[in-house]
């Protein structure tokens, strides 16, 4: 797949503080790319470089194989993390004056508006005032003026935070549509569930720096530490034994007699002799590796280059 | 181009059908015209039917004191106690008395005993009558002819007449006041739409929508669209309001002041007459005019102010003016998060429109000083100085100067407040201070 953007060695300085120190991506058309890292990361500072509200210092971005310039904003829709509409517009007038904003005619914006407030059962709304909606609603309005104008690539920024369950799973919905249909997302986001639902490719940016970068399912695989699960109901007596051997003892759980043990093996020691130790005393309920949660891999890149020991944590969000 | 109008659009639609917009459109005129009529009414004495029952113990008034068109007098010799307590009953609406001693003078000489208060103008009548007869006897006493006393007493009117470079003259109207109301009008002007583009700006930060729309506009055009659009709005309100003025002032002028303006010309006429043929011509006809002659000459610097020229300034200081400041008060928006923060930078602001503001009172008094001169020079007083000094003569080498600097100060202030803005509408739970605001304008 070719790339729809490529961000080149940038790097962007405010007065007192390196936002963006040598920072490249690269974003895969048709698909939904991660962008995550810590607040003050610099994810915004990035992405407000991509929408051009601000310039690189050094660097460059390009936009379909071209440098980034004025005439690919309409073919870019961005959601900022701090949004927000005209409260005293009524929200026909908004959507179409944002619309029109990204280079629509008055009548193409109206049709398309129609279909979006069709589509998420907003009709009554048009003539209301903003705020005169709930939150919820103002979201869905946010998220149209977002994708009306049916741009390439989408950019959210923590598009989550603030929704609740339902317009989240709608949103959710919506962006694997739009990636299906032919669009390209990135998003922002601290909620690693939905990197890993969602994501196909993520970047990690940690103190202004890009600290880790690839395809999910492969980042994952990358972070495997050959730890394994194992339920069985029997006795433990044999398997104890064979801790000594090859496998260190992470976590240990019995309710009744069910044994669930979390194992880390040992260079020589496979799986497969594992199961060896363990087959002729118990009975094996189940066995599977773990890996890593993006969230577990998210933490421990951030504390590693941080200097912070003892990577475990019950980071969630 | 096209999103600037579609900015401008959306910022005047969303001022224009605003309440208080309409409200303050229709209100200020009203306003402005009842005060006016309030002034003439006050000034314009009530005619209210007087009959007066006059005991003149000192018989120097039977014969001499006379009424006019609402004062009719009737002189009698009964006791003060039995008319005072009977007036009322005969149909009379007071009673004046005058001691026997009045030529001597003192207080307490004469008396008006009233039910229902007589009002101001009748009173000033009867005293200045009183007066007029005492002096005439007084004169008279002393073998002094009255008319000769009358015919050396003379009005000076100063004619003001301006030399220009070419040492011809021309009228000016020379209006003081005229000049300070409209130095005043300016200031108001400017400080309320620029306090207009202000609240626009840290609205849409606030309301956080701002990073939405800059995502697809350049926030240097959102911020020139919003400028321009709170400028259009500012003219149409301008043209509204002065519209609406007009219309009322025409109809209170045709009410009010119909009579006053036909009493101008006349005096005009015998003006001319003075001029030709001296003092030699009855001067008692133009007497009757004498308590009019402030009015007159208010009416006569009015009728020689050039109101093309004035408007015409007026707008074009107003542009420059308001652009000037309201791309400062733009930048200042931008900057803060909540008006409570605002103060610490529009007060610095505020400062100099003030001192245009005094600058133009000294005006009045001096208009040709180098104070008011360097005012209306320096882009952040001259809008208001200017306009304040436009009434006396002012060559249009100055003006042409003035405007070209304040439109090439306002080009900068634009610029500068560019740079502010973009960064500023994206700073946010950021308190900000001037030099922060400082190294904004370094960001690439």
């Amino acid at each position: 797949m070719s790339s729809i953007l490529q961000v080149k060695g940038v790097t962007k300085r405010y007065s007192n503080h390196l936002a963006l120190n040598n920072v490249s991506i690269d974003v895969a058309g048709r698909s939904v790319f991660g962008l995550l890292g810590p607040n003050g990361a610099g994810k915004t500072s990035l992405i407000r470089i991509i929408n051009q509200i601000t310039g690189p210092d050094r660097g460059e971005v390009l936009f379909m194989g071209e440098k980034l310039q004025e005439k690919h904003i309409g073919r870019i829709g961005y959601l900022p993390e701090e949004r927000g509409l005209y409260k005293k517009m009524t929200v026909a007038e908004q959507v179409l004056y944002l619309a029109r904003l990204k280079g629509l005619s008055r009548v193409e914006a109206k049709k398309r508006m129609a279909i979006w407030f069709e589509k998420f059962e907003m009709q009554g709304w048009m003539k209301k005032k903003v705020e005169e909606l709930s939150k919820g609603m103002q979201q869905k309005v946010q998220f149209i003026v977002t994708v009306i104008h049916e741009p390439d690539l989408l950019i959210l920024d923590e598009p989550f935070s603030g929704f609740d369950p339902i317009n989240a799973q709608m949103i959710r919905n919506e962006i694997l549509e739009l990636r299906n249909k032919g669009a390209t997302v990135i998003f922002s986001t601290h909620n690693m569930g939905s990197v890993e639902e969602m994501c196909d490719h993520i970047a990690l940016l940690n103190k202004s720096e890009k600290i880790l970068d690839g395809p999910v399912k492969q980042i994952r695989k990358t972070y495997r530490s050959n730890t394994y699960r194992i339920s069985f109901r029997g006795s433990a007596m044999g398997f104890t034994h064979a801790l000594w051997t090859g496998a260190e003892l992470i976590e240990k759980h019995q309710e009744e007699d069910v044994y669930t043990f979390t194992l880390k093996l040992m260079n020589n020691f496979k799986p497969n002799h594992l199961l060896e130790v363990v087959l002729p005393t118990s009975e094996i309920l189940s066995f599977n590796e773990i890996i890593p949660s993006m969230n577990d891999i998210f933490i421990m890149k951030v504390n590693e280059e941080n200097g912070v020991l003892g990577t475990k944590s019950n980071y969630t969000e | 181009m096209n999103k600037i109008l579609l900015i401008i659009g959306r910022e005047i639609k969303a001022k224009l059908y605003n309440r208080t917009f309409i409200i303050m459109t229709l209100l200020a005129p009203l306003l402005i015209t009842g005060f006016m009529a309030f002034l003439i009414t006050i000034s314009q004495s009530e005619k209210k039917d007087q009959r007066v029952l006059v005991i003149d113990e000192s018989k120097l008034f039977k014969g001499t004191l006379a009424g006019n068109d609402y004062i009719s007098l009737s002189f009698s010799d009964e006791p003060l106690d039995a008319a005072v307590s009977t007036f009322s009953d005969r149909e009379f609406t007071c009673v004046l008395w005058i001691a026997p001693n009045i030529v001597e003078g003192g207080a307490g000489a004469s008396t008006l005993f009233y039910r229902k208060s007589p009002g101001y103008a009748f009173q000033t009548y009867i005293k200045s009558q009183m007066e007029k007869i005492i002096y005439e006897y007084n004169l008279n006493a002393n073998h002094i002819d009255p008319n000769v006393i009358h015919n050396s007493k003379m009005r000076v009117q100063l004619m003001m007449e301006k030399v220009n470079e070419k040492g011809g003259t021309e009228e000016q109207s020379n209006f003081g006041l005229f000049g300070f109301i409209t130095g005043a009008l300016m200031f108001m002007f400017i400080l309320l739409y620029g306090m207009m583009v202000f609240r626009s700006v840290m609205e849409e930060k606030t309301n956080r929508i701002v990073e939405v729309i800059v995502s697809s506009v350049k926030p240097f055009q959102l911020m020139l669209g919003k400028i321009i659009g709170v400028a259009v709005l500012g003219v149409i309100q301008f043209l509204m309001m002065g519209l609406i003025t007009l219309v009322l002032t025409t109809l209170l002028s045709t009410l009010f002041l119909k009579e006053v303006k036909t009493q101008l010309r006349a005096f005009e006429a015998q003006q001319e007459m003075v001029k030709k043929h001296g003092t030699n011509i009855n001067l008692q006809s133009l007497e009757k005019f004498d308590d009019k002659l402030k009015v007159f000459e208010v009416l006569q610097k009015i009728e020689k102010i050039d109101f093309a020229e004035v408007f015409i300034c007026f707008v074009l200081y107003f542009i420059g003016g308001y652009l000037f400041y309201s791309s400062i008060m733009a930048a200042i928006g931008s900057a803060v998060d909540s008006e409570s923060d605002s103060q610490q930078f529009i007060t610095p602001v505020m400062i100099p429109l003030m001192l245009g503001y005094f600058i133009s009172t000294k005006t009045i008094l001096d208009p040709d000083s180098g104070l008011v001169f360097w005012g209306s020079m320096i882009p952040f007083t001259s809008p208001i100085v200017m306009m304040s000094r436009i009434t006396s003569g002012v060559p249009l080498w100055e003006i042409v100067l003035s405007l070209s600097l304040l439109f090439a100060a306002f080009v900068l202030t634009t610029w500068l407040a560019g740079k502010i803005y973009r960064t500023g509408i994206l700073m946010y739970g950021k308190k900000t201070s001037w030099k922060e605001i400082g190294k904004w304008l370094f960001y690439k």
